[in-house]
């Protein structure tokens, strides 16, 4: 990996700026340096969210280092100049199988790789690959609740589960969960919603939606201060809701066409003159006063 | 001689009507008789059959049974969908107003093949 000067790294930032979403997007190459490190005030600070890793899969075609991209991702991560306040994975922490025993085992091996994070505070959340065959039986006993909430440096976070129940819903009574959590929140609250599928209707053909989105958008619509981070479609995407951004992330196991530009969905094919294209992780680092978020993508693009 | 022109006035449009509602009926008949009923297997992971051909405006039913657990059935360009659970025949009913070649697949997290299991239901004029 090339180390680069900090003044190199942000000359080369293709900086994106997302007008009206509250974030601004940095598009970095292989540069691993995190945005935190240059202009982290007292009120701000910021984490590393990781995507469908889905440990587990084999398919040479696809990603032919399907056992050493989450080890090399975690190596990044661990290699970052100044280490993130804490790790989210936002599901599909595994492949699915049908298997009870497979799928545990998968489990304990994706734990045992990620507990060599630096960073010791690492949230879990469940990808259907993960939830969706047991209702969540197996990822709660290795990762625990399947929904939860927690408070970082002024930053309201809300993990939610639309996964665990097979038709993509987050059902009544989580959504009632949802509504007595913010109803203690204050108006202005700052609010990070994690969850692994979007929210919205991005492609329901390719099982990219929440069934029941509608009602959790409605929900979180009456405070003005909520992002979304979620991950499921393995591609960078943002999106507004009213004044909500949704942020989709890179996947660390394959990559998948847009929405819509092909007929069916498919893995993009693993190209050895571009190993790990498409593939990556983020920083992103709170603005609190600001209620802003800005953005790094971290490719995995590179990497040997 | 007014009563009589009204009276005839009354008949003709009264029998027109009759004629229309009965021409109606016969195509409502028609399309009924005509409904094209298709059994549809559904088991992981693949619908059978999975190449459906229906015609246009005619009435369509789908009899969709699981032959093991629970799967879904979602054809969004005719805003179908139905959850399709063991023991339980789901029947769908529409009617066809465009042709073209349609995806049809299983929206309910099956198991490890859940996302080949799709079907194209092809719309003849």
């Amino acid at each position: 990996m090339r180390d680069l000067m900090k003044t190199d790294l942000i000359q080369r930032r293709d900086l994106l700026k997302l007008a009206g979403m509250g974030v601004a997007v940095f598009v970095s190459g292989t540069t691993i340096r995190a945005v935190g490190a240059q202009q982290k005030s007292n009120d701000s600070f910021y984490f590393v969210q990781l995507s469908d890793t889905h440990w587990g899969f084999s398919g040479p075609n696809i990603n032919p280092d399907s056992q050493g991209t989450l080890k090399k991702a975690v190596a990044a991560v661990n290699g970052l100049d100044e280490q993130p306040d804490f790790v989210v994975f936002t599901g599909d922490l595994t492949q699915t199988t049908d298997d009870r025993k497979i799928r545990r085992d998968r489990m304990a091996e994706f734990r045992d790789i990620v507990s060599q994070l630096k960073v010791k505070t690492v949230r879990f959340m469940p990808g259907e690959h993960d939830a969706s065959l047991d209702r969540g039986e197996a990822y709660q006993e290795f990762f625990g609740d399947l929904h939860y909430t927690f408070d970082h440096n002024g930053v309201h976070f809300i993990a939610l589960d639309n996964v665990s129940d097979p038709t993509a819903a987050v059902g009544e009574k989580q959504l009632q969960w949802l509504q007595a959590d913010l109803k203690q929140m204050k108006n202005d609250a700052r609010i990070v919603v994690l969850t692994h599928r979007p929210l919205f209707d991005l492609a329901p053909d390719w099982d990219w939606a929440t069934r029941d989105g509608d009602a959790v958008i409605d929900t979180l619509l009456k405070h003005p201060n909520v992002t979304v981070l979620y991950g499921h479609i393995h591609q960078e995407h943002h999106h507004m809701t009213g004044h909500i951004a949704h942020h989709a992330a890179r996947s660390l196991m394959w990559a998948l066409p847009e929405p819509g530009s092909v007929p069916k969905k498919a893995q993009i094919p693993w190209n050895a003159s571009e190993p790990y294209k498409g593939l990556g992780f983020r920083n992103v680092e709170a603005e609190v006063a600001e209620a802003r978020y800005k953005i790094e993508e971290i490719s995995m693009a590179g990497r040997s | 001689m007014k009563k009589i022109v009204a009276h005839t006035f009354l008949v003709a449009v009264s029998a027109g009507l009759l004629l229309e509602l009965m021409a109606m009926s016969s195509t409502a008949e028609d399309l009924r008789k005509n409904e094209q009923v298709i059994h549809i297997s559904a088991s992981s992971f693949e619908f059978k059959p999975s190449e459906i051909t229906v015609k246009k405006g005619v009435p369509v039913t789908l009899e969709i049974a699981s032959q093991d657990h629970h799967h879904g059935f979602r054809l969004s360009e005719f805003h179908l969908r139905a959850d399709i659970q063991p023991g339980v025949m789901e029947k769908i009913r529409f009617v066809p107003d465009k042709s073209g070649k349609f995806t049809f697949l299983c929206d309910v997290f099956c198991g490890e093949g859940h996302e080949e299991m799709s079907g194209t239901l092809t719309v003849i004029e």
